[in-house]
């Protein structure tokens, strides 16, 4: 007991108090809302920006996802969008000056009806078509590529092959979060933990700033990054959106010798598995039905991702559950995310992220931040405005996205 | 796991109900005369409230027949139970 203790580290970002005036308030200090001041910072030289969190940083989605980055997402406008983000998480760990551990090791897409076969060969095929690396694996090939799986013909749903997307893999999402907090901090942007926004200050129809828990602050335009709690703030200036807010879950099991060397996913059996470097296999499943912001799901859905977990894995038999934990996520009617202008002048929204905001992580705020510096959404987010849904051209990933939703 | 009050059959498990979403989102009246805005309304936008919330669900694994709940969304709490096409409050 009478060791001393280590000396703390450096904060990697000041705690300053908030300004009475920014040119741009993001509100939400998770991985998008970073990333977008992080951008707007480097790509458009507006340093003049405030990122509120109501919590602590990147304490929401944030530290609760199963840090899986991937783009082969069937429609050419997501792929586009999450290949983007694939290849800027390739150079943020230099630009950043922060290992975060991404580590392309690959995901698996198992196919275990006709149906996911085909729907994987032509994901595979369109995947290729987009420049997004692909390809598909029989059985065998699934053996050699991830030899825990259990590809044997008397399984309940035996394997019939894969999608493989080399590039794809994790990273180390608390580490990805503070890299980009330091630069965004390092540009002058302020981090405001502590404050929440309760309302918005409105000149006739447009925003002209938000109410705080720490007071009143102007801004020149307010961005929306507070994933499953945007229908909220959204109310508050009397703005519908067509999202639900509904809990999903994930858990992970002690630390194990390395015994997975990829990411599995299986839409058939609904499970998605890594290892973790420290070693805890990490694995998560749906959402639960109904909508809720306890942050809490319901054990049967766990459990289901168990027996998924186990018919795929023979060998976690005699591991164990450690931890489980929910999040709130976003859930669009399409299963895509919605990225741009709103009704309401100078009030922007990112959110319908839904199961996979991740791996957008970069390129949403690459994207965000275009469309809040030049007031015109960026080819990458122009199909995803909530237009869409007037116009009807939606980008429908339910089952596409090489995902169950 | 809910513990749901099924206005028929008392409490029982979530694993036995199916989830229905919002209730009482009527048909349009007159569809035809909608706008392309108010048709999106209707289709995709539903009430996401912190609080209270009034959604259906159906008993499939037992009498398999429609109800209302209200759930408080912060923290699951149902607060009160109608049979689908009352107002009256049911307590099983």
């Amino acid at each position: 007991m009478s060791h001393e203790l280590p000396e703390h580290p450096d904060w990697l970002w000041r705690n300053p108090d908030p300004k009475p005036s920014y040119d741009v308030v993001v509100v939400g200090a998770g991985g998008h809302g970073l990333a977008t001041a992080y951008y707007l910072a480097k790509n458009h030289g507006i340093t003049n920006v405030a990122v509120l969190e109501r919590g602590w940083l990147a304490g929401g989605n944030m530290a609760r996802n199963t840090t899986i980055i991937r783009s082969n997402y069937l429609w050419d406008e997501s792929a586009a969008l999450y290949e983007h983000a694939l290849k800027l998480w390739e150079v943020l760990p230099e630009e950043l000056e922060y290992d975060f551990l991404f580590s392309q090791r690959g995901v698996l897409n198992l196919a275990h009806t006709l149906q996911d076969v085909r729907e994987g060969v032509r994901r595979v095929h369109a995947n290729r078509l987009g420049g997004v690396d692909a390809e598909w694996l029989s059985t065998e090939d699934v053996k050699k590529f991830c030899p825990i799986v259990n590809t044997s013909s008397d399984a309940r749903y035996p394997v019939l092959g894969a999608t493989l997307q080399p590039r794809a893999g994790i990273a180390k999402h608390d580490h990805v979060a503070w890299a980009l907090a330091r630069k965004a901090d390092a540009y002058g942007v302020d981090l405001i933990q502590g404050c929440e926004v309760t309302g918005f200050l409105r000149d006739g129809d447009r925003v002209v700033g938000v109410e705080t828990t720490r007071g009143r602050i102007n801004a020149g335009k307010v961005a929306l990054a507070a994933a499953g709690h945007t229908s909220t703030l959204a109310a508050r200036v009397g703005l519908r959106l067509p999202i639900q807010s509904h809990p999903l879950q994930a858990l992970v099991s002690e630390l194990l010798e390395p015994v997975h060397p990829c990411v599995v996913m299986s839409n058939h059996v609904h499970v998605y598995v890594s290892q973790a470097h420290k070693g805890e296999l990490v694995m998560g499943a749906g959402i639960d039905a109904y909508p809720s912001y306890t942050r809490r799901g319901s054990v049967q859905i766990i459990e289901a991702q168990m027996a998924a977990a186990l018919e795929l894995f023979p060998l976690f038999g005699r591991a164990h559950v450690i931890r489980t934990w929910g999040g709130v996520v976003d859930v669009s009617p399409d299963a895509s995310p919605v990225v741009g202008l709103t009704p309401v002048e100078n009030l922007l929204v990112n959110c319908g992220w839904g199961t996979g905001g991740f791996k957008a992580t970069p390129a949403a705020g690459w994207v965000y931040a275009h469309t809040i510096a030049t007031g015109q959404p960026h080819p990458l987010n122009a199909p995803f405005g909530l237009e869409r849904f007037t116009t009807g051209a939606l980008i429908d990933e339910h089952g596409a996205a090489a995902v169950a939703h | 796991m809910l513990l749901i009050p099924c206005p028929w059959c008392g409490d029982r498990d979530e694993t036995e109900f199916g989830y229905g979403g919002q209730a009482h989102v009527p048909y349009p009246e007159a569809p035809e005369t909608l706008t392309d805005a108010e048709w999106a309304e209707y289709l995709f936008v539903r009430d996401n409230p912190e609080g209270p919330f009034t959604e259906q669900w159906v008993h499939t694994a037992g009498c398999r027949r429609w109800f209302t709940l209200v759930r408080d969304t912060t923290c699951n709490d149902i607060l009160a139970v109608h049979r689908t096409g009352t107002t009256n409050p049911v307590h099983p």
